[in-house]
């Protein structure tokens, strides 16, 4: 056993002990992010915040919820948010964090994209990033259930139902994950058990994986440059501060933090007062009823964009199904970004803008999921079905190029650009034998092409781009 | 400073362009435009003749009204009990004490008269399959007295809570507020008792969905899933935003509706002052929150920059 002298103080006992001292150190005061870096890399804390707020309110409404499909809307509409003590706030906060912790998470993860945060050592940051959205999506979809409005049941319907496209498994995995042939009392509570029990204990154990991920390679910077933090630190420590090119995670960096942190939570706020419908969609105030369909059914706003990849495909094409070809193309949007590591060959970190035809792909990207979120709400008739069609090949397109645009192999790049060539086509044979006239949707096709076949002129012109 | 402000504005872009596509204008695509309600009733004609009140006293009971509709305010008794009243008619007709004050008098004539055409019903109901109710077949000089006697009993001012019961509380239950299709549910002595309400209840509720082809909701919690300018809009005529509503037009006056708004606020957003009160004070603590954390960062990051 090691040796203890006997302790002056309440702290020095603990110190002896728990070496506080250091773990301080470790964490916070000696812990070294770049000093060059803007508001985007304080999203982080807004995200931690954001979930904190999402477990003490989820803890207060868990104290009266009954996951009962009898008693589950009544108690959250009546007994929380009109007889508990300001369970309507607690309700309010939980629903809205639930929805804006997903903005938070596309800027925080475009960040990375932008700033290619993602390769050269930090893969393993980017892999548990995404790890943590698709568990918050899991958290997200299970949390959407319980209230047991007309939504919660109509979504948890068309969503797990979608499983059954699975081949050969398909049909035994919905019934073992409803635990009935359909959406009933037993599915409401294995959600209600995913929801507060092992989706959030998962989701801790990724935070701090997140976080460990973060120590070796270290937080990436504005102009990605690489920092030699070892030396950089005893710089600081020495006194140089200002020439220092890094600063402490405690106080410096966190001063930053809190300040973007108190303008969010204006804003976020603001939200949960007087403008929460885009959270708690009013329809969900209606009570499930599995014998009326709602008119229109779609699911949360950060679900839409690989809603719509899936819906995009809505007509055969060859011997594809319709069905068939949107569920894999659903399921690749939902894994494709954890592979975005090795679909960038170019080994250079730099943000976006110095990257030529990276930068073009980027804001491509944003524009085409932005294109899917918006038309994954709107409902599927007529021109706006091409649109999505349109958006969702995209999407594939834009994922299925990068390996060549960042390789420079312009045979590749062919070879995906001729596949488009050919769904697009099929898109137009469609187009014209429904609505009759193909030339909208021809000038559509145009407009994506021109800016697809850009990309590659471009970075053959830009310096810096990929070679 | 400048870059940073740059990236904000382009978030705030992006994020507003989103925003205005998958609700404003999702929205604007999914429920289509209508004309706000007006509570004119123009499609009904009034009556030509003035009425009389004093003479309407003895008209209501002359025409038989008083045969299906109780008048509690002038001790003129229900001839059945609500469930024995839905099991012939379908839905238990109304007590008529209040009704001249919460229904627009053009519009009650044109009920008397031809209660299928003012409902807005004429696709539900022909000669094959008759209103329970029968149009008035008497003359303009006695449907206006009625109308007149109606109106002069009715008080000046009905509470929220009334208007709601009298425009809408014999086919909506309203469960967060104790109000069930048979009145306000008592509080119960013995157990028995209790199975015998909810017996007439059910046995209510069954006759109403026969009646109607379908259950109508429970209004609890309408005003967050319809919101006050929907029910307003639908309570003046049903058929125009929801086409083949089992829903009568009950022609509400704009006052009374408004009323029926307010109690359902009431019920189903109870702390609505309390949120609207409180974010002031949220949002207050977190500006001043912010600013002292701008300040204390500019003092911190004056030595680092």
């Amino acid at each position: 056993m090691a040796h203890f002298e006997k302790a002056n103080s309440v702290y020095e006992w603990l110190d002896q002990r728990l070496a506080l001292d250091k773990l301080w150190k470790v964490l916070a005061a000696e812990y070294w992010i770049p000093k060059n870096i803007n508001f985007l890399w304080a999203m982080g804390v807004v995200l931690m915040t954001m979930f904190t707020i999402l477990v003490i309110s989820g803890i207060f409404l868990l104290m009266y919820y009954k996951p009962d499909t009898k008693l589950a809307f009544d108690s959250v509409n009546y007994t929380i948010m009109q007889e508990v003590w300001f369970g309507w706030l607690w309700r309010h906060m939980h629903a809205v964090a639930a929805s804006v912790v997903f903005l938070v998470i596309y800027i925080h993860m475009l960040t990375g994209i932008y700033y290619a945060s993602y390769k050269r050592g930090r893969e393993m940051i980017w892999i548990s990033g995404m790890l943590l959205f698709v568990t918050f999506s899991a958290e997200a979809f299970s949390g959407y259930m319980l209230p047991w409005g007309q939504m919660s049941y109509w979504a948890a319907q068309v969503i797990t139902n979608l499983f059954g496209g699975i081949p050969f498994i398909g049909d035994d995995l919905v019934i073992w994950i409803r635990g009935n042939f359909y959406v009933s009392d037993p599915t409401l509570t294995r959600f209600f058990m995913l929801h507060v029990f092992l989706m959030p204990i998962i989701i801790m154990m990724i935070i701090g994986l997140h976080f460990y991920t973060l120590r070796i390679p270290h937080v990436n910077n504005q102009d990605g440059e690489e920092i030699d933090f070892d030396a950089e630190a005893e710089k600081y420590k020495a006194g140089l501060k200002k020439e220092a090119k890094v600063i402490p995670f405690w106080p410096v960096f966190l001063s930053k933090d809190f300040f973007v942190l108190g303008v969010f939570m204006i804003f976020y706020f603001y939200l949960v007062f007087y403008h929460y419908d885009f959270a708690m969609d009013p329809i969900n105030f209606d009570p499930a009823d599995p014998m009326k369909t709602p008119p229109h059914i779609y699911p949360e706003w950060y679900f839409l964009w690989s809603y719509e990849v899936l819906r995009g495909f809505f007509f055969d094409v060859g011997p594809f199904s319709a069905m068939d070809m949107g569920l894999i193309a659903f399921g690749i949007a939902n894994v494709i970004f954890f592979f975005l590591p090795w679909f960038d060959k170019n080994d250079e970190v730099a943000p976006a803008s110095r990257r030529g035809g990276f930068f073009i792909w980027f804001w491509l990207l944003v524009a085409d999921m932005i294109i899917l979120t918006i038309w994954g709400k709107l409902p599927p008739t007529g021109f706006n079905a091409y649109i999505g069609y349109v958006a969702a090949v995209g999407f594939l397109a834009l994922f299925a190029a990068l390996p060549a645009l960042t390789a420079g192999r312009k045979g590749l790049l062919k070879f995906v650009i001729a596949t488009t060539v050919v769904l697009f086509i099929a898109g137009f044979l469609e187009y014209t034998k429904t609505l009759g006239n193909g030339f909208i949707i021809t000038l559509l096709f145009l407009v994506f092409y021109a800016l697809f076949f850009l990309s590659p002129v471009i970075v053959k012109r830009v310096s810096g781009g990929a070679r | 400073m400048n870059k940073e402000l740059k990236i904000l504005a382009i978030i705030i872009v992006l994020v507003g362009i989103t925003y205005w596509g998958i609700e404003p204008y999702a929205h604007s695509v999914m429920h289509p435009h209508h004309e706000p309600a007006t509570f004119a009733y123009e499609d009904l004609k009034p009556l030509k003749v003035k009425g009389n009140a004093q003479k309407g006293a003895q008209a209501i009971i002359n025409n038989g009204c008083t045969g299906c509709h109780s008048i509690k305010s002038q001790n003129i008794p229900a001839p059945m009990d609500p469930v024995s009243a839905s099991a012939s008619y379908g839905v238990n007709p109304p007590d008529l004490s209040l009704i001249g004050a919460v229904v627009d008098p053009k519009f009650l004539a044109n009920f008397i008269k031809n209660p299928a055409h003012a409902a807005l019903l004429d696709h539900k109901f022909n000669d094959k399959k008759p209103y329970p109710m029968p149009g008035f077949f008497g003359s303009e000089q006695d449907l206006a007295d009625i109308v007149a006697y109606l109106v002069s009993i009715a008080p000046k001012e009905v509470s929220e809570k009334e208007a709601f019961e009298v425009g809408c509380g014999r086919c909506h239950n309203l469960r967060y507020d104790n109000w069930t299709v048979i009145g306000e549910k008592p509080k119960f002595k013995s157990k028995v008792e209790e199975a015998d309400f909810e017996l007439k209840l059910a046995q209510y509720e069954e006759n109403l969905k026969n009646y109607l082809g379908t259950t109508p909701p429970d209004l609890s919690m309408f005003i967050r899933s319809r919101g006050p300018e929907y029910i307003r809009d639908f309570i003046e005529n049903p058929q125009k935003i929801l086409h083949g509503t089992a829903m009568p037009r009950v022609g509400l006056t704009e006052e009374a509706t408004e009323k029926v708004v307010a109690h359902l606020e009431k019920v189903g957003d109870r702390k609505k002052d309390k949120r609207n009160f409180l974010g002031i004070w949220v949002i207050g603590y977190f500006i001043i929150f912010a600013v002292l954390a701008y300040l204390w960062k500019k003092k911190i990051w004056a030595e680092v920059e």
